[in-house]
């Protein structure tokens, strides 16, 4: 019985969003070092990147929600709650955008890398329900990154598009994905990325605001220059990812 | 109405979702096992089929055996008492010639295991289909059949095993009594019921100790290595759930088991049961 009280105590407000496994700071601090290894151990387990980026977003979430919050789009967003699901994108209609377009080369991105949205791990370990959406909506938008980015979903490009979005948020996750992604990286690949890639993402990440205010279902038909123009990303140095 | 773990649930939805964890477990039943045990459930069934002491022509019923645990340590076992059973035959024969040694291998070789079969049955497709291919995998294939049943509802005639055992399985079933009563049933009379479980710990530091390891760790190592946190709070919460030694020992001997016992194993994190058909 004292287990009973042990774990209702423990889920004190109980499950905040569907999903949700509260957790004490001991299994969230097992949690970040069990994922951590796991990650770096079987790269093909995502969902422990999820779970990384979880347990260690407690002080980089809260950061970001407030940036979103004195923004007003990203207030927006917040208030609203889009989410980026093939069920509720138009796929036919964004492929009838003009080439160039957020929307088609978005959709471009998806079919060339053989890509869903629909594949994001929903959070299970935040505490909080607001910084939940943020991290599940940062995760939605990182294929809309790697399409203003113009990285493809290799082992190089998902590096490149880490270390942007570590300059962005600050999720001690992707600091440590842009730190240790390059280990399995070839020598030339390595050079690439120190001498061009890396540098202009930094850039970039630095001179750019806050990519989760900008409401991305809402400029379909925007041009991507001008969109990457506007965030302040610059454009993508001429070699081969 | 019954129980899931900590919550409060029908018998059938009880029935649904265990079938669902062991269907999501399977695959990573045996790494998951050692991770949590630190191996050490390797011992405890290594005791259990010690305990058992089958002799060659032993016939096993290993219900919820699953991967096969127990089933391969029963092959094992009878095996290597065989292979000495042989070995003290050569030495009384050394005067045999040349011809009849070569004939007695011939013979013996078509009874590695002395017509002692082992039967495993699970109600769950997923972990028989984990068990069939480890047995392909380390080579066991003589003597051993896979059954797919229901430990409530045996698909076996009467008195028909002599030995029945429920390693790490009795606790997932629903209603302990009619697995008991249908244990008795198929044992033939002589016959002897085994039963290696999680129990309760009374040493109160140890207590304490087991239970912060099973709610802090065990969730998350389920979690980090099979990616299923849910199914391994279950597998704890359950363990809490069951009934202490002494309970269990009353159930076993209301299915009409004499010369019930228990031995604790690890201070009673798991203890065996045993009891006869007379």
């Amino acid at each position: 019985e004292e287990e009973e009280q042990e774990k209702e105590e423990e889920e004190g407000c109980y499950r905040l969003y569907p999903g949700h496994i509260p957790t004490s700071p001991l299994q969230k601090a097992l949690l970040a070092a069990g994922s951590a290894f796991m990650a770096l151990y079987d790269p093909y387990r995502h969902d422990m990147v999820a779970v990384l980026g979880e347990t260690t977003g407690c002080l980089a979430l809260p950061n970001l929600r407030d940036k979103m919050k004195h923004h007003p789009e990203g207030y927006r967003i917040l208030q609203e709650r889009p989410r980026i699901r093939l069920s509720t994108l138009d796929m036919a209609r964004l492929r009838g955008l003009p080439d160039g377009t957020l929307g088609r080369e978005y959709v471009r991105f998806l079919e060339d890398n053989k890509v869903s949205p629909d594949t994001r791990m929903p959070p299970k370990f935040v505490d909080d329900e607001e910084l939940a959406y943020v991290i599940q909506r940062y995760r939605e938008v990182h294929d809309l990154m790697h399409t203003l980015l113009g990285m493809p979903t290799n082992m190089l490009g998902e590096v490149v598009v880490k270390w942007f979005e570590a300059i962005q948020t600050g999720l001690p996750m992707c600091v440590l994905g842009a730190a240790f992604g390059p280990i399995r990286l070839s020598a030339r690949k390595l050079q690439v990325l120190a001498t061009e890639l890396v540098p202009w993402a930094i850039r970039s990440g630095r001179n750019a605001s806050c990519i989760l205010n900008v409401y991305y279902e809402q400029r379909w038909e925007q041009p991507v220059e001008s969109l990457r123009e506007e965030i302040g990303i610059f454009p993508p140095p001429a070699v081969r990812v | 109405e019954t129980h899931f773990g900590f919550q409060t649930v029908t018998e059938a939805e009880r029935r649904e979702k265990i079938y669902q964890v062991f269907e999501s477990v399977a695959k990573k039943y045996d790494v998951m096992n050692d991770s949590m045990t630190l191996g050490i459930h390797r011992v405890w069934k290594d005791i259990l089929v010690h305990k058992m002491n089958p002799s060659p022509g032993t016939l096993l019923l290993d219900v919820a055996g699953g991967t096969g645990d127990i089933a391969f340590r029963f092959i094992n076992y009878v095996r290597s008492v065989r292979e000495r059973q042989l070995q003290r035959k050569l030495k009384h024969h050394q005067n045999l010639s040349w011809q009849e040694i070569s004939e007695s291998y011939q013979e013996d070789k078509s009874k590695s295991l002395g017509d002692s079969q082992v039967v495993v049955c699970d109600i769950n497709k997923e972990m028989l289909k984990v068990g069939k291919q480890k047995a392909q995998n380390l080579g066991y294939s003589e003597g051993l059949s896979w059954v797919l049943g229901n430990a409530e509802e045996l698909p076996f005639d009467d008195d028909m095993f002599d030995v029945y055992t429920i390693a790490f399985g009795i606790r997932n079933v629903t209603r302990i009594d009619l697995a008991l009563q249908e244990a008795y049933r198929v044992l033939k009379p002589g016959g002897r019921f085994l039963c290696l479980e999680f129990s309760h710990v009374s040493n109160p530091l140890l207590s304490r100790l087991y239970d912060l390891y099973s709610f802090q760790v065990i969730p998350v190592l389920g979690e980090v290595i099979a990616g299923d946190w849910k199914s391994y709070q279950y597998l704890v919460e359950s363990i809490r759930r069951f009934p202490p030694q002494e309970e269990l020992k009353a159930m076993i001997e209301d299915a009409g088991f004499f010369k019930v016992d228990y031995q604790n194993l690890n201070s009673g994190i798991v203890a065996i049961h045993s009891g006869f058909k007379l």
